[in-house]
């Protein structure tokens, strides 16, 4: 098994960076009880270069769907002394703060988080960051605040991962989960499929056609080396780590037909794992790192079975619709989100493992490729809207929606990241 | 007066260059030489003239033995002339999630195969296309089928294994961008690609 380091730059890679949206949101419906939460513009905050904290911070809230942003209205208290409570009522949490620079190109941001009802501090915490990093700092404190309100750890310190076609011009693009600060990590002709992130979301595997057929690749996101995963005769595809980093799960038609191999990070050690006459296809792990998902036509149709690891009985999950296809599990492994093909239509539907029950959480499209958020509360996937590839999320109970809309091209093939080391 | 006569030579040769008749050199046209210059020019004339005459004679010759040949070469066998038809017939298709050669592609993929066994020399690749009705991933195995089923269906059919090299596009690269039958059809597919013919 040949290894190959190959430098991105011959490949017409590149590492821009946009300091703008290139991903317009519109987001509908709402939680089942949206809290009614005020940010307070941060003292100081327009000393910061670009968007405001108090902006960033209400647009990460409002985007949940879980709360309702309730403007200040003139209003402006930094300190706890400063807020005379009685001045708002119909808000239940209240954000407030101070910025300021420090030698060095440096900023110290100041926080809290205050409970209106009971007239206490939930959170106060200083933060020390470059002071070009606003948009960082403000979606730690809206994960601070999340975290808090919810129970949950937010996502908005987190990346995805998607692909950009406009026309024969394929981009594999990584981005916040807000679509902010996209770079561009592979810029072809050819076409670009099924990025997947490493664990500790530092590289990501993906398929290039760009020597002429599907190959998979591993590239660091910080020094843009990649490596070639596997590059046998036929098709190298649908690449997808274990949890502890150690090993690939990849799909080669080598022997024949799609099955299932093992292969390590540098692409030795490459072992196949299904062994029959089917396509077996979209391997993923579970959190534990002991079962795999994946997608199989043996009983005829494209179904979703699992597997332990290590080989066994393959086991059929999915009985209803037509076809099955891209399952994930979600963080807590109980239960695995997929794309369901009944009636001509694609659907985002969740199986709950124990009750095995199955909900459909979109009203139908060409909605495929879905992943959890890695807080399991939010699914990220590829639809159309106006003939155009969009991406989309919904949250985990199905009330949420939003859309992703690039300002140019149509998007594809996303995936979400994992929670980054602070 | 060079020029003019230079200009008749050239005329002259153009126009036998674009029929395949012979022309009568303009001698009629010719004034009279009365210098020993205007004699010279003259005769020159006139062998240019005679050589543009055979060469159109040459070129009728050549041209009635190519038709000839042309007309030998389609009074030959149906069968072979059915096979030279159907080699220019480079894609295949196939029902929806179905990766079998269909019946109605079979005499397109014997032609192939028979040429291919007569030319050991060339080569082709074989391209599986899907319609967008799947996963992408789940499409590049149907496609990489179809391109297989191909090959295993060239063999049969004479051509060796080691002429043929199969890739699968999955639905990568559709033909056609409907969401609706016409365009799937279109696109559920194999092309058969020569690298040398």
């Amino acid at each position: 098994m040949m290894k190959r380091v190959g430098f991105g730059l011959l490949f017409g890679l590149c590492m821009s960076m946009s300091a703008w949206a290139v991903l317009d949101i519109e987001i509908t419906g709402a939680g089942e009880h949206q809290t009614p939460v005020s940010v307070v513009r941060f003292a100081g905050e327009e000393r910061l270069v670009g968007q405001t904290l108090s902006s960033v911070i209400a647009s990460d809230l409002t985007r949940t769907g879980l709360f309702k942003l309730i403007d200040p209205a003139g209003k402006s208290p930094h300190e706890p002394a400063e807020v005379k409570y009685a001045e708002w009522s119909g808000v239940e949490a209240l954000v407030i703060g101070s910025v300021r620079l420090l030698d060095g190109g440096r900023a110290e941001v100041k926080f809290r988080l205050l409970d209106v009802v009971r007239h206490t501090e939930l959170i106060g915490l200083a933060v020390t960051a470059k002071n070009e990093q606003v948009r960082a700092i403000g979606h730690r404190i809206s994960d601070l605040v999340y975290e808090k309100l919810t129970g949950s750890a937010g996502v908005f310190s987190t990346r995805i991962a998607y692909v950009n076609r406009e026309g024969v011009n394929y981009r594999l693009v990584v981005a916040d989960s807000d679509g902010f600060g996209e770079q561009t990590l592979l810029a072809l002709n050819e076409p670009i499929m099924s990025p997947a992130w490493s664990p500790d979301g530092k590289q990501l595997a993906y398929v290039s056609f760009e020597s002429g057929h599907a190959v998979v690749y591993a590239q660091s996101l910080t020094t843009q080396k990649r490596v070639v995963l596997a590059e046998f005769p036929g098709s190298n595809s649908a690449p997808a780590w274990s949890p502890d980093g150690k090993q690939i799960a990849i799909v080669l038609t080598n022997d024949g037909n799609s099955q299932l191999y093992l292969v390590r990070p540098d692409g030795s050690d490459l072992h196949r794992i299904t062994f029959n006459e089917s396509i077996d296809t979209e391997p993923t792990f579970s959190p534990d790192g002991k079962w795999l998902l994946f997608t199989s036509d043996r009983g005829g149709k494209p179904q979703i079975y699992r597997v332990p690891v290590g080989g066994g009985y393959a086991e059929r999950l999915t009985f209803e619709g037509s076809s099955n296809f891209s399952p994930r599990f979600s963080p807590d492994g109980k239960s695995f989100v997929y794309s369901q093909f009944t009636g001509g239509v694609f659907f985002i539907a969740v199986q709950d493992f124990e009750s095995r029950q199955v909900q459909i959480l979109t009203p139908g499209g060409w909605e495929k490729k879905p992943s959890f958020a890695p807080n399991g509360k939010l699914i990220l996937f590829a639809t159309e809207s106006q003939g155009r590839g969009i991406l989309a999320t919904v949250s985990s109970d199905g009330r949420v929606k939003q859309k992703m809309v690039a300002q140019r091209g149509d998007i594809r093939e996303p995936v979400w990241g994992p929670f980054l080391k602070q | 007066m060079k020029k003019l006569i230079l200009g008749i030579v050239l005329a002259n040769l153009l126009v036998a260059c674009a029929s395949d008749k012979a022309k009568e050199s303009a001698s009629s046209s010719t004034p009279a030489a009365t210098t020993a210059e205007a004699k010279a020019s003259a005769e020159a004339k006139a062998a240019a003239d005679a050589k543009v005459a055979a060469d159109a004679k040459a070129a009728t010759e050549a041209q009635t033995a190519a038709d000839a040949k042309a007309a030998a070469a389609t009074a030959s066998t149906d069968s072979a002339n059915q096979a030279a038809d159907l080699t220019n017939n480079r894609s295949v298709y196939f029902p929806f999630d179905v990766d079998a050669v269909q019946a109605a592609d079979r005499a397109t993929i014997q032609a192939h195969g028979a040429y291919l066994r007569k030319n050991k020399g060339a080569k082709v690749r074989v391209e599986g296309n899907c319609d967008e009705r799947g996963s992408s991933e789940y499409n590049l195995g149907l496609g990489q089928r179809r391109a297989n089923s191909v090959k295993k269906a060239l063999i049969i059919a004479g051509a060796k294994a080691a002429q043929i090299e199969t890739v699968s596009y999955g639905e990568e690269k559709p033909r056609a961008a409907g969401h609706d039958e016409a365009s799937w059809a279109q696109n559920r597919r194999a092309d058969i690609v020569y690298s040398t013919k």
